[in-house]
């Protein structure tokens, strides 16, 4: 499975997802470790841009990545080990969409492609797809939040 | 009050002095221990802030914005309260904003930020974090457009998507008395004239972001609480009314129940509430909605104005927001009939920085006095307005803001002052020197604008009491403590930044259970006795600002026209004040 972001014309940034995703990987609540980004493109004035993981299946931050840290992950995108990551950010620079930034200890975020977003998305905006080499089991383990 | 909070940095007041250009973070635990945040604090802080022997627009005054202990951390907790000195009263100026602001204080970690002091020239504030910087505003002074003043500070300012951008138009710049802080081109800190002391402190601007993490004692508690409230708002029908049609809803059953001011208030109902209806802006010109940050309602709703300026079919286009109390204001008050000519109004008030309702309540009177002829055309500089034309009123709010004469500087300072000097005082509408907000219903509406402490149909909500008495015929004294009620929890919802709109999703027992899973313990006869507390400290400072209950006289047209209750009997007014004053002084408890 891997997250879509499907209708963001419906988007009213309300960054429900945001406080999510934060709180359901960090013990504290916050808008920055947020994997998926709610961002503005000329103020609320203009349309939202959701920026997320675009689960690729042959990533180019994993490339980029000097010590090994991201790990390409079965149905595209990759996994963080943490221990390895040096916050050196070659990763957020190879990401040609931006879904990648530190969070406050300087380690890699990365989208887990685990759905919570899309359970506190009111409007549909996002939503969860299968793709073919996925383990279709993932997703509903992994709305469980996560410690 | 029994404990502290547990989560630190949720007490940090910026104290900002733009005179000398420092600023300063102190930890307030006292006060937030106490009154929890937003309104109560805010009132504690320009209590302490406020000198005597000085009026609004003097430079020590402050300006406090406050946000609550739930704000960034639970939904719809998305309001920032503003407290300063109304330059339109002279007396208690509060005023709430939604928008991006509350989020963008909480992660950039200040509770409140009091703001006094003069700038020597334009500034805007940029807060990010810690890094508190004053920048020249000096370009942007005199610029025609609010929603310009967003677009320039956004290249200039970092953090896309994550800040707020508050600012004054030439209303404010120029100390029209109802000038308003527009907050993320959508959202105001509307009533009272805050954006007449931003400019009278020569500060056009301020941004703010961060990117903080907040501490929270248990994560399971406060996920499952989180969950709960959320679903109740996004599961349930309770929020339907917001995100369908919006507060423009009331349009058609507020005119059915005779309750819709129409030509300043000469009628309460309107023969093309049809045309201005919620229904018809939702299905003919509403384009999108979109929400204040961290709330999932989207009650935000932007209209298209297409208009054709050339043949050709060349159209220009703008967006804007509308609401009930703006399709009030400058539609059925002024007898406008079309959709068009009402967002077209809306929109010159919104590129001025100026308060809607206050605007229309002074072009209303400024109307039935032209109609009368009690101007000359020297002092109206031509300017004849009549119910429905849309031309001169455009005409008239461009001159309003230009004051460019004694009358329109007149004009400027509301329908209170200009009714003195140019007589109709019978027909200028206001409770508490303000400009009354949309609703005749009867007894409940007069009383609760009268005594709120900001002369708000949001005090205590008393035009809603009314549709109760409508129904079910309640005493004199049942609308005394609804009144008394709804002041008080509205004095928690306030201080804990709830916006009023979710006020059916945060009743007592969920806000208990909110600030239980951050830490906070509070029992609900704690809450209700902080309301009560609240409100009095409020009136303390009202009666140290000059205001007296005891002087307060209402015009005529108040008990002229039919309201929803049908035509009010003054004296029983008087009497339901005087029920209202002993339960609150006399008796003590409530």
């Amino acid at each position: 499975m891997r997250i879509k972001v499907a209708n963001q014309a419906r988007c009213i940034g309300c960054y429900s997802c945001m406080m999510a995703c934060a709180r359901t990987y960090y013990s504290t609540i916050s808008l920055k470790n947020s994997a998926i980004d709610i961002q503005t493109s000329g103020g609320i004035e203009s349309a939202y841009v959701s920026v997320v993981c675009h689960a690729c299946i042959d990533p180019p931050c994993s490339r980029a990545c000097p010590t090994g840290a991201l790990v390409k992950r079965n149905g595209g995108g990759v996994e963080l080990k943490t221990d390895l990551c040096t916050g050196c950010e070659q990763c957020a620079d190879a990401c040609l969409v931006g879904a990648i930034h530190m969070d406050g200890n300087a380690k890699a975020i990365v989208c887990r492609h685990c759905g919570i977003c899309t359970s506190f998305c009111p409007h549909e905006v996002l939503e969860m797809r299968k793709v073919p080499s996925a383990d279709t089991t993932h997703a509903e383990t992994s709305h469980k939040e996560v410690k | 009050m029994p404990n502290t909070f547990s989560i630190s940095g949720l007490a940090n007041v910026l104290y900002i002095d733009l005179s000398n250009e420092t600023s300063k973070v102190v930890e307030r635990q006292d006060l937030h221990d106490k009154y929890l945040g937003g309104t109560g604090v805010a009132t504690m802080l320009m209590n302490e802030g406020s000198k005597e022997g000085t009026d609004a627009l003097d430079p020590v005054s402050p300006v406090v914005l406050s946000i609550g202990p739930l704000s960034g951390i639970f939904p719809c907790c998305t309001k920032v309260v503003s407290v300063f000195r109304s330059p339109l009263t002279g007396e208690f100026g509060e005023s709430h904003a939604g928008g991006r602001l509350a989020m963008a204080m909480r992660f950039a970690g200040y509770s409140s930020i009091v703001i006094t002091g003069r700038a020597k020239r334009p500034v805007y504030i940029s807060i990010h974090n810690n890094d508190i910087a004053f920048k020249d505003a000096s370009s942007i002074w005199g610029l025609s457009s609010t929603t310009d003043i967003g677009k320039i500070l956004r290249n200039v300012e970092p953090n896309i998507g994550k800040r707020s951008i508050i600012r004054i138009g030439t209303a404010g710049e120029n100390g029209v008395r109802y000038a308003s802080v527009n907050v993320d081109t959508y959202r105001h800190f509307g009533r009272l004239g805050l954006g007449a002391v931003f400019g009278a402190k020569n500060l056009k601007a301020i941004v703010v972001s961060g990117d903080g993490e907040i501490e929270i004692p248990d994560k399971s508690t406060y996920s499952n609480t989180y969950k709960k409230i959320f679903s109740n708002i996004v599961e349930t029908d309770l929020m339907d009314k917001y995100h369908d049609l919006g507060t423009t809803e009331n349009i058609l059953p507020l005119n059915e129940l005779n309750g819709l001011p129409t030509r300043n208030l000469q009628q309460t109902s309107f023969e093309y509430a049809e045309t201005i209806s919620g229904e018809n802006f939702a299905d003919n010109y509403l384009v999108r909605k979109i929400s204040c940050a961290h709330c999932p309602i989207g009650c935000i709703h932007i209209a298209m104005l297409k208009t054709l300026f050339a043949p050709l079919h060349e159209y220009e286009v703008k967006h804007i927001s509308y609401d009930y109390e703006l399709v009030y204001a400058l539609g059925t008050n002024l007898g406008i009939l079309t959709p068009e000519s009402v967002l077209e109004l809306i929109d010159r008030c919104e590129q001025y920085g100026v308060d809607i309702i206050s605007m229309g309540g002074v072009l209303a009177w400024a109307t039935e006095m032209s109609m009368h002829k009690r101007f000359t055309t020297g002092e109206t500089m031509n300017v004849s307005l009549k119910w429905g034309d849309v031309t001169n009123y455009l005409r008239a709010i461009d001159l309003i803001i230009e004051s460019p004469n004694e009358f329109y500087s007149a004009l400027a300072k509301g329908v209170v002052f200009a009714s003195r000097k140019y007589g109709g005082d019978d027909f200028a509408l206001h409770a508490g020197g303000l400009e009354i907000p949309g609703y005749h219903t009867g007894v409940g509406n007069l009383v609760g604008l009268t005594v709120g402490v900001r002369h708000s149909h949001v005090d205590n909500g008393g035009y809603s009491i009314d549709q109760k008495a409508f129904k079910n015929n309640l005493s004199d004294k049942e609308i005394v403590d609804l009144l008394i009620f709804e002041d008080d929890i509205r004095g928690v919802l306030n201080s804990l930044t709830i916006c009023l709109f979710a006020r059916g999703i945060y009743t007592y027992d969920t806000i208990i259970e909110a600030l239980a899973a951050i830490g906070i313990e509070r029992s609900e006869e704690e809450l209700i006795e902080l309301g009560r507390d609240i409100f009095m400290k409020k009136y303390e400072l009202k009666r140290k600002f000059g205001f007296d209950l005891d002087d307060v006289r209402f015009p005529s047209r108040f008990f002229e026209t039919a309201s929803t209750n049908g035509m009010i009997d003054e004296a029983r007014v008087q009497n339901v004040l005087s029920m209202y004053k002993d339960r609150r002084w006399s008796t003590g408890k409530t």
